[in-house]
């Protein structure tokens, strides 16, 4: 598939943020990227039009009940059907920050064994309230979550995290065995590390929420569903990038430029 | 039948509670002697069923499936019929 042809479905509902940030990205890139607001999906249902599927962050209807919850659960009775049909078919899935929460509550992520009917995790109340911030997160995948494979493992990508709610919490009984889990499917793909690029171990600000053994970002089983709470986005130029006044110039991109170039060439040279 | 349930939301022991730790200080600072605050969530759901056991099942799976996160969230009710 040439990458002109990749078409890019971003949703909005209310409350959404950085969709126009995530839609530039990708047309800097080539695809075709569609903005379509929630309710017209509802409608059309057309998702198998699209190649790639992204849930932006934000406060989808307010975050009442969870952050995320709302905008799931209407998710899963009006486009059920057609956003498991997607999945199956291996496209592409992403969920930033919100986004991020609405898979966990949609039952796709973890997804131990498919789509799940109650959340199997959770993005929790973090520790030191909401959190606006640079951050880094290192790449850990070894090859499952497909459309990263454009990174090496250990790449380290700097870009803000902005959430109340977004420590990741696995069900306490079972927290070490599906822990261990994660990494045997190959299902850990960022984890929290600081300036020098070893673990935060659960040191703030590095690990900006207190999430569960580092965790920013976790792909299914089958590694086309991916969720993270940074924002790539807002880093995809390189004026965007904190210190890059301490350059003469800003460079062309910034760090968020590789992941999403990586799910570009992954959807060009397997579509 | 109709029914209305009282939900409560709280969050599992062992799980940091921003919200109720800043709440506690909050309380401190008014000068009264909190040791510590959770806070928790509360719904009331009115709905129908065909019997009071269909009723509790209902809300059961409710609670499981949106109003609260099993993950991280326990959750007890009354019903009662209205």
């Amino acid at each position: 598939m040439n990458k002109e042809d990749i078409r890019v479905l971003i949703l909005r509902a209310p409350g959404t943020n950085c969709d126009l940030e995530a839609v530039r990205s990708f047309r800097e890139l080539g695809p075709q990227v569609d903005l379509i607001h929630t309710q017209k999906m509802f409608k059309d249902k057309n998702l198998e039009d699209y190649d790639v599927l992204l849930f932006p962050g934000g406060f989808s209807y307010g975050d009442y009940v969870r952050s995320g919850a709302i905008w799931a659960k209407e998710c899963e009775y009006r486009i059920g059907k057609e956003l498991s049909e997607f999945v199956d078919e291996g496209k592409p899935l992403i969920g930033i920050c919100n986004g991020f929460q609405q898979l966990v509550e949609m039952g796709f992520l973890p997804g131990w064994k498919g789509k799940s009917l109650y959340p199997e995790a959770a993005l929790g109340n973090s520790t030191h309230g909401y959190q606006n911030r640079w951050i880094r997160m290192r790449y850990e995948g070894k090859g499952n979550c497909d459309m990263m494979g454009g990174l090496e493992e250990g790449f380290i990508l700097q870009c803000p995290v902005a959430h109340g709610e977004g420590r990741f919490i696995l069900p306490p009984d079972q927290r070490e065995e599906l822990l261990q889990r994660l990494y045997d499917l190959d299902m850990m793909v960022w984890r929290y590390v600081r300036e020098d690029g070893s673990y935060a171990e659960n040191d703030w600000p590095e690990n900006p929420n207190g999430a569960y053994h580092d965790v920013a970002g976790i792909c299914n089983p089958e590694g086309n569903v991916l969720g993270l709470m940074p924002h790539p986005e807002r880093a995809f130029y390189g004026y965007l990038m904190p210190e890059w006044t301490k350059q003469s110039t800003p460079p062309e991109h910034g760090d968020g430029y590789p992941f999403f170039k990586s799910i570009v060439d992954y959807v060009e040279k397997n579509f | 039948m109709k029914f209305k349930a009282f939900v409560y939301v709280t969050l599992k022991s062992g799980y940091s509670d921003p919200e109720g730790d800043t709440t506690a200080d909050a309380l401190k600072g008014l000068g009264y002697s909190v040791n510590k605050v959770r806070a928790s969530k509360a719904y009331e759901v009115y709905f129908e069923g065909k019997d009071k056991e269909q009723a509790k099942a209902l809300i059961e799976e409710m609670c499981r499936r949106l109003l609260t996160n099993p993950t991280k969230d326990d959750y007890r009710f009354e019903l009662s019929e209205q």
